[in-house]
């Protein structure tokens, strides 16, 4: 059986903010940060929060790890309630928030995990080899002297996420851990996750605005908006369901009206190019050219797939709706 | 674990050696200034609060050494990171908050108390005959000296928490830093205020920070009167420490209701 790390039973966090009402009045709004969400993480998963900003997705995460108290409903992280025994499962997560730092800025990097080392009670021995597999696996070699004030962005972010995982953490929560990096260093990022999930078998709840970080890591997405959850299940399931729409996009030899084959209809017309829309799992492509070419003369075709930031701008559309 | 943590308030500093050398020079400069203004005092009058020329001396340089170990010119520390955010890392280490703030301010100070509260000593005992403290006073002026830390770290704690409520607080630092050089004695030393001031300076914990080691420096408090003179500044050490957590309990109430 699974162990559910993360238990979330209705929760709702409201903010009560004062905005300005005339000259000297106030007026105080209620702001539902996270509105009634309920949802389950099984140990050793990872799953990809995600949701436009705004949606809730840090307040969430600040829930998670004891900083904020709910204001209805219930959290479980690790069978602890987070906001009563704070600094009791500080010991058993690592925290990522991309736009803030944990290390200390006058401090060289090394001697900011020395410092979590001594925080955290990692055993020397422990710490040790944590230290000599992080530093293989993030390339930290090049930079463990520098002080972190004068890191660049992609080496800080593997700092910060060495320091959320050297204490051998049961859970992370990485809020945005890959913002602004590069290339190279988000495809490094990733790998260091697949890797210490895979080996030690660490959750993680990751969020983020980069799709590509959820398709290439989590089996699972939660997609929250206005506090809700609209949508949770795995990546395949919801491209079936919102992003199973391909195109067939087709040069023809003159240009014609739109084509009318069954199947499929045409979304766009420019000239002698034509864009076809069909649903993949009712019709393949080689069937659609196959008619297509019964009816036109061709001069040459491609198949568009919805890739996924168009799949989940539609969830975020028909959410809002 | 606290102890690591000091070691790296210690690292912190020392890696601005150019900056160390500059302020040694600007507190010894000051420090003669200072030092030809009390000489011109004391040629009026020999004796004044209990002191002779030799104990104004002697208290003007050490004093000025005392200025950045207890930090006097303003820290913001804590207030930097409650403005980037960043504090929201610290406040959930299982570590208890105050107390590793003050280890690495204690790490901070022994460092400054090395690099910068000796040389200049060193250079007024070159210029001028010191009084050198009576070796019976030595292990009180020690612990003197930690005490007093720990009423400025207090004092400092609890102006950089106000940054949770209101935006700048500069304005209280400010404030504090005035009133910890006027009535904490560094300016002048209590002793030569007029009574009434004088007074009123020992009734508050600022004179706990400079003006009581100082004057277990220069042997005003022999015997008994050392152990007084601690109780007063540990009494005061406790009540700030103990003001500083109720507030850092308030701020984590506030944080857990209305968010960072
Ligand atoms: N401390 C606070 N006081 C008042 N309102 C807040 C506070 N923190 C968050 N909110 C509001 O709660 C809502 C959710 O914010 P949250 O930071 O959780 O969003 P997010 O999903 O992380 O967004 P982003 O993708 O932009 O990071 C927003 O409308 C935000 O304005
Ligand atoms: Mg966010």
């Amino acid at each position: 059986m699974t162990q559910e790390l993360i238990q979330l039973r209705d929760v709702t966090k409201t903010f009560t903010v004062a905005r300005k009402a005339g000259r000297v009045r106030r007026r105080f709004e209620q702001v539902h940060a996270v509105d009634h969400i309920s949802f389950t993480v099984a140990q050793g998963t990872m799953v990809g929060y995600i949701g436009p900003n705004g949606a809730g997705k840090s307040t969430t995460i600040k829930m998670l790890t004891g900083i904020l108290v709910p204001t209805s409903g219930q959290v479980r992280v690790a069978g602890l309630e987070p906001s009563r025994n704070r600094v009791e499962l500080a010991r058993r997560i690592g925290v990522v928030f991309g736009q803030r730092t944990q290390l200390w800025w006058d401090l060289p990097l090394r001697d900011s995990f020395d410092l979590l080392r001594s925080i955290y009670r990692v055993p020397g021995a422990r710490h040790a080899r944590n230290m000599a597999a992080f530093t293989e696996l993030l390339d930290l070699a090049p930079f463990l002297d520098v002080p972190v004030r004068q890191l660049s962005l992609g080496q800080r972010m593997r700092g910060e996420l060495t320091a959320a995982l050297l204490h051998d953490p049961d859970i992370v929560y990485l809020d945005e851990p890959t913002i602004g990096l590069d290339v190279v260093s988000k495809a490094q990022v990733r790998d260091f996750l697949t890797g210490i999930n895979r080996e030690r078998g660490t959750t993680v709840l990751l969020t983020t605005h980069d799709l590509s970080d959820i398709e290439r890591l989590c089996r699972r997405i939660l997609i929250i908006d206005l506090g809700h959850v609209i949508y949770d299940g795995d990546l395949p399931t919801i491209r079936r369901r919102f992003g199973d729409e391909r195109t067939l996009v087709v040069d023809l030899e003159e240009a014609g009206p739109p084509i009318d084959v069954p199947g499929a209809v045409v979304d766009r017309v420019e000239g002698s190019r034509q864009w076809l829309r069909f649903h993949g799992h009712q019709l393949s492509a080689s069937e659609l050219v196959a008619r297509v070419a019964e009816r036109v003369r061709l001069v040459d075709l491609a198949v568009e797939e919805t890739d996924i930031e168009d799949v989940v701008r539609r969830i975020y559309l028909t959410g809002r709706s | 674990m606290y102890w690591e943590v000091a070691k790296r308030g210690f690292r912190r500093y020392s890696t601005y050696r150019a900056a160390t050398v500059a302020g040694v020079v600007t507190n010894s400069v000051f420090a003669f200034i200072r030092a030809y203004i009390l000489i011109a005092i004391f040629r009026q009058r020999a004796h004044i609060g209990g002191f002779d020329v030799r104990d104004a001396l002697t208290y003007t340089f050490v004093s000025q050494g005392f200025l950045m170990p207890m930090a006097m010119f303003g820290w913001y520390d804590i207030e930097q990171r409650v403005r980037t955010g960043d504090i929201v890392s610290d406040l959930y280490r299982p570590v208890d908050f105050q107390g590793y703030w003050f280890a690495l301010d204690g790490g901070r100070a022994l460092y400054q108390a090395m690099a910068r509260g000796v040389p200049p000593v060193l250079v007024g005992a070159v210029f001028f005959s010191l009084r050198a403290p009576p070796v019976a006073a030595l292990p009180v002026f020690a612990v003197s000296c930690v005490l007093g830390l720990a009423v400025s770290f207090a004092l400092r704690f609890l102006t950089n928490l106000l940054s949770f409520w209101i935006i700048d607080v500069r304005g209280p630092a400010q404030v504090l830093v005035m009133v910890e050089l006027f009535l904490g004695g560094v300016v002048l030393p209590i002793a030569l205020f007029p009574r009434t001031l004088e007074v009123l300076a020992r009734a508050l914990p600022f004179a706990s920070i400079a003006q009581l080691p100082l004057e277990v420096y220069l042997g005003k408090h022999p015997g008994v009167d050392a152990l007084t003179t601690l109780a007063v500044q540990a009494a005061w050490a406790a009540a700030l420490l103990l003001a500083g957590r109720a507030v850092l309990g308030a701020v984590m109430r506030k944080l857990a209701v209305q968010g960072g």
